[in-house]
C-alpha cells in the first residue's frame, strides 16, 4: 500500500474511534452504576480521557513503524500496520471506557498530556534547527571528501561544469574565493545604500518626525520589507540593470548587464526598513533624560542626536546592521534573477560577479546527479552560509543584551 | 564662553543643523521615491499583459484540417493565429463530426508576435505579416480584448496562452499545507513557552534557537526541505506537500512570537482572577487567554502566511519550478507557486514573457497586499488595548 493511502486508512479508522471512546465514556458517567456517586472530574473530563487512551498507544505504534521504516530497518507492511494499530486503538478504547470510575482523577491525567503535547510542539523548532544543522553538515562532509577543504578556502576559480559523479580529479575547480568576493562585494554595495538611508531614516521617524508624519512613513517603509524577492529580482534585471549600463556607457564605462551594482543598489533598498526600524526601537528607547539635559545645555537638535543619542544608542544600532549584513549576504532571489552566474573575481562592481546562493541554487536547479560533485558542493557552500549567519547573529545578540544593561 | 556667542560659529552650527535635518527628510523621500518608482515601473510594464491581442478569422472546417488545424485558417493569416488555437482544431472535428465543411467567423487568440506589435512593442513580425495585420486592424478585425486567458490557463511555452491559474492553485495548495502544520504547531509552541514551561537550561535554548531560526537565510530552508523532507521521508519532489512543508518551518517562527506577544499582552489580572475562580491553569489558558490573545495570534499569523506565500528560493530548491501547465489536483502530485511562476517566466527569452511577469507579480502583489489589510483590519477591530 501506498503511504498516502495508509495514511487515510488511519486518520478514516482512528477518528471514528476517537470520537466513540469520547461519547462512550461521557455517557458511562451518568450511567446508574456509580449513581449517588460524585464524580472527581467532569463528564467531558473522562470524554478526553477516553480518547487519549484510544489514540495514544495506536499513534504511537504507528509513529514507531515509520521510524522502523525509514531507517530501513524493517519493511512494514501496510495491511499488517493499518490492522495493527486499528486493534490497538480499540483495545484503547475499551480499556479507557472500562476504567472510567468516579474516583479516577481523569482532569489531571487529561492535562498532563496536553501539557506533554505543547512541550512536543515546542520541540519541533529545535528539530527543525538540527535539521538544517545535520542536512547539510552531512552533505557537506561528502563534498569536502572529494574537495579538500583547503582547496575550496584558498582557490581563486569555481568552475564545477564538466565534472561528473565519478571524477576524483577536481583539484582546481571548488575555488570559492570568487564567490566570495561576490558576494562581499554585492553586501558591500547593499549596506552603502542600506545603511546611510535606514538610518536617516530611523533619525527622521524617531527624533524630527510629527506623530501624524511618523504613523505615515513607517508602515510605507515596511512595505519595502514585505515586497517578495522574485519581484525586487525582476525590477533589478528587467529595470535597474539596464539603467546601470546606460549610466555607465554614459561616463564613458563599460558594464555588464550581469553587472554586481544593479543587485547591489536592489538589494540596499530591500533592508533599509530593516535598518531602520530596528534603529528606530534604540533611538525611541534612548531614556529623555540624556536627550532634554543636551538641549538644555544648548546644543543643537542634531548635535543632541549626534553627540548624545546616537553614541547611546550605538549597540543597539550596530546589531542592526549586523542583522542587516546576514539578511545580505543570505538573500537569494535578487542575486539568482540579476547578478551573473560566472565566478568572477574583480574589484570592479560593473562586471558580472556571482554569489554563494546563486551557485547554490544553481547547482540543485541543474539535472546533474544528487551525488555529483557539483550538487555536493551546494551543500559545502551552505554550511559556509549557515555558519556566517549564524555568527553575526550571536554577535549582534551579544551586542544588544550589553546594551541593554546600561538603561535598567 | 567666547565659544559660544561668536555669532560666526552659531550660524554655521544653524546651518549644519538643518543640513542634518534635510538629510533625514531626505532618507524618508528616497524610499517613498523608490516606491513609487518601482510600483509605476511595474504596473506600466503590466498593464498591457492584461489585454490580449484577437483576430477575427475565417475558420474552414475543411478535411485536412482534422489532422492539421492550419488547414481550417486562410494561408497568410494561419501564421498570425496562436498554435494554441490551430493545434485544437483536429479534436473538436473528431468530438463534432457535423462541423465538416462548414466554415464560421470567430474571434481567436493571436500569436503572441502580432500581440506585441498591436501593442506597440518591439517583435519579431516580418514585414508583409505587418502589413496583413495591419489591414485586419484597418478593416476591424484585429482587437484588443480583456485577457481573461491569463486567469484561466496554466503554464504554457506560448506566451500568449500562459496563465497564473496552475501557479495560483499550487500556491493555494502549499499554503493550505503550510498553515495546516505551522499554525497548531506555532501556537502550541508559544503557549508552552509563556504559560508553562520551567525556567531552566532547555527552555533558554529553545527561545535563543526561536530566534536564530527566524534569521536564518531562507535558502537554508530549502536545503533541509530536500535533504530531509524529499530525499530521507520521501514525499515527492515538486509536490506542494514538500513546498509547504518547508514554508512552515519557514513561517513557525513567525507565528510563534507573534503569538507569544499577543499571550503576553493579557494582563495577569486575568489569569489571577480565572485561577481564583477555580480554574486549572489549562482551563485558564483555553477559557480566557487564548479568547483574548486570538486577534493577535491571527494577525501575525496572516502577515507569516503572507510572507510565505511569496518566497522563492527555498521553493526552486525543492523543485517547485519545474514546468507545470496544469494545476495540481492532490498534495503530491507537481505543482509551481506564483513566485516560481513569476521567475520562470522572469528567465524565458521571449519578449511577451516580461509584461506576463509583471502581470503577475501584480497578481501575488495584490494577494499579499489583501491578506496584509485583512491582518491589519483584524487587529484594529478586535485587538484589546489593556
Amino acid at each position: 500500500m501506498e503511504t498516502g493511502t495508509i495514511f487515510l486508512y488511519l486518520v478514516c479508522g482512528l477518528i471514528p474511534l476517537a470520537v466513540v471512546a469520547y461519547f462512550l465514556a461521557t455517557r458511562r458517567t451518568f450511567s446508574v452504576k456509580f449513581e449517588g456517586e460524585k464524580f472527581h472530574s467532569t463528564p467531558g473530563s473522562y470524554g478526553w480521557y477516553a480518547t487519549i487512551c484510544t489514540l495514544s498507544p495506536a499513534l504511537l505504534a504507528s509513529f514507531v513503524a515509520a521510524v522502523l521504516q525509514l531507517t530501513g530497518v524493517v519493511e512494514v507492511p501496510g495491511t499488517a500496520l493499518v490492522s495493527t494499530v486499528i486493534a490497538l486503538a480499540a483495545g484503547g478504547l475499551y480499556v479507557g471506557v472500562l476504567t472510567v470510575k468516579p474516583s479516577l482523577r481523569a482532569r489531571a491525567i487529561v492535562e498532563q498530556m496536553v501539557v506533554k503535547m505543547l512541550f512536543v510542539a515546542s520541540l519541533v523548532s529545535i528539530l527543525t534547527t538540527i535539521g538544517i544543522v545535520l542536512s547539510v553538515v552531512f552533505e557537506a562532509i561528502r563534498f569536502f571528501e572529494i574537495v579538500s577543504v583547503w582547496d575550496f578556502i584558498t582557490g581563486t576559480s569555481w568552475s564545477p561544469d564538466g565534472v561528473s559523479a565519478g571524477d576524483s580529479d577536481v583539484k582546481g575547480m571548488f575555488g570559492s574565493i570568487p564567490l566570495f568576493a561576490g558576494t562581499f562585494m554585492i553586501t558591500a554595495i547593499a549596506m552603502l545604500v542600506a545603511i546611510p538611508i535606514g538610518l536617516f531614516a530611523a533619525i527622521c521617524t524617531a527624533e524630527y518626525a510629527s506623530p501624524t508624519f511618523r504613523k505615515i512613513a513607517k508602515p510605507a517603509l515596511e512595505i519595502l520589507a514585505g515586497i517578495p524577492t522574485v519581484v525586487y529580482g525582476f525590477f533589478a534585471a528587467i529595470t535597474v540593470s539596464p539603467l546601470v549600463v546606460r549610466a555607465a556607457e554614459y561616463v564613458g564605462l563599460q558594464a555588464d548587464f550581469t553587472n554586481a551594482l544593479a543587485p547591489g543598489l536592489v538589494m540596499g533598498v530591500m533592508i533599509i526598513p530593516f535598518v531602520s526600524s530596528l534603529s528606530d526601537d534604540v533611538i525611541t528607547s534612548v531614556p529623555n533624560s540624556l536627550r532634554e539635559g543636551s538641549l538644555a545645555m544648548g546644543a543643537y537638535h542634531s548635535e543632541t542626536i549626534k553627540t548624545v543619542i546616537l553614541p547611546a544608542a550605538l549597540p543597539g544600532i550596530i546589531s542592526a546592521f549586523l542583522l542587516a549584513v546576514s539578511r545580505a549576504v543570505g538573500e537569494t532571489m535578487i542575486v539568482v534573477m540579476a547578478a551573473g552566474l560566472r565566478a568572477n573575481l574583480t574589484w570592479n562592481p560593473l562586471e558580472g560577479m556571482t554569489t554563494v546562493t546563486v551557485r547554490i541554487v544553481d547547482a540543485l536547479t541543474g539535472d546533474q546527479a544528487f551525488d555529483s560533485p557539483e550538487t555536493l558542493s551546494a551543500y559545502g557552500l551552505g554550511l559556509v552560509l549557515l555558519v556566517v549567519t549564524l555568527v553575526l547573529n550571536v554577535i549582534s545578540l551579544v551586542v544588544i543584551r550589553r546594551f541593554r544593561q546600561q538603561y535598567e | 564662553m567666547k565659544y559660544s556667542i561668536d555669532p560666526k560659529v552659531l550660524k554655521r552650527r544653524a546651518s549644519r543643523d538643518k543640513r542634518f535635518r534635510t538629510y533625514a527628510y531626505t532618507a524618508i523621500l528616497m524610499a517613498a521615491a523608490f516606491l513609487v518608482f518601482f510600483f509605476t515601473d511595474i504596473i506600466t510594464t503590466a498593464l498591457s499583459a492584461f489585454k490580449q491581442a484577437e483576430l477575427l478569422v475565417e475558420v474552414h472546417y475543411v478535411d485536412e484540417a482534422r489532422k492539421m488545424g492550419d488547414y481550417a485558417l486562410d494561408d497568410d493569416v494561419s501564421p498570425l493565429v496562436s498554435r494554441g488555437f490551430t493545434r485544437l482544431i483536429p479534436n473538436q472535428m473528431r468530438e463534432d463530426r457535423s462541423l465538416l465543411g462548414t466554415a464560421e467567423e470567430k474571434w481567436v487568440l493571436a500569436e503572441a508576435e502580432v500581440d506585441q506589435y498591436l501593442k506597440g512593442k518591439p517583435n519579431r513580425l516580418k514585414k508583409d505579416e505587418r502589413k496583413i495585420v495591419d489591414t485586419m486592424r484597418a478593416e476591424g478585425r484585429a482587437r484588443l480584448a480583456f485577457n481573461i486567458g491569463f486567469f484561466e490557463n496554466g503554464d504554457s511555452k506560448l506566451p500568449e496562452m500562459a496563465g497564473i491559474w496552475a501557479a495560483a492553485v499550487g500556491s493555494m495548495y502549499a499554503l493550505i499545507i503550510t498553515f495546516l502544520f505551522s499554525f497548531p504547531t506555532g501556537v502550541m509552541t508559544a503557549i508552552y513557552l509563556e504559560e508553562f514551561a520551567p525556567n531552566n537550561r532547555i527552555m533558554q535554548v529553545i527561545e535563543v534557537n526561536i530566534n536564530n531560526l527566524a534569521a536564518i537565510p531562507s535558502i537554508l530552508f530549502g536545503l533541509l526541505g530536500l535533504s530531509i523532507f524529499i530525499n530521507f521521508f520521501g514525499v515527492p519532489r515538486s509536490s506542494a506537500l514538500a513546498g509547504g512543508l518547508t514554508l512552515a518551518l519557514m513561517t513557525l517562527p513567525v507565528i510563534i512570537i507573534s503569538t507569544r506577544a499577543a499571550i503576553r499582552a493579557v494582563p495577569d489580572s486575568i489569569r489571577e482572577g480565572s485561577l481564583a475562580l477555580g480554574a486549572t491553569r489549562w482551563q485558564m489558558v483555553l477559557t480566557n487567554v487564548l479568547p483574548l490573545s486570538l486577534p493577535g495570534i491571527l494577525t501575525g499569523t496572516i502577515i507569516g502566511l503572507a510572507q510565505a506565500i511569496g518566497e522563492t528560493a527555498p521553493l526552486l530548491i525543492v523543485g517547485m519550478m519545474a514546468y507545470i501547465p496544469d494545476a495540481p489536483t492532490s498534495f503530491t502530485s507537481a505543482a509551481t507557486v506564483l513566485p516560481a511562476q513569476i521567475y520562470t517566466w522572469s528567465s524565458d527569452s521571449l519578449r511577451a514573457f516580461t509584461e506576463r511577469t509583471s502581470a503577475g507579480i501584480i497578481v501575488l502583489l495584490a494577494v499579499m497586499l489583501s491578506m496584509n489589510a485583512v491582518a491589519i483590519y483584524l487587529r484594529n477591530k478586535y485587538e484589546t488595548k489593556w
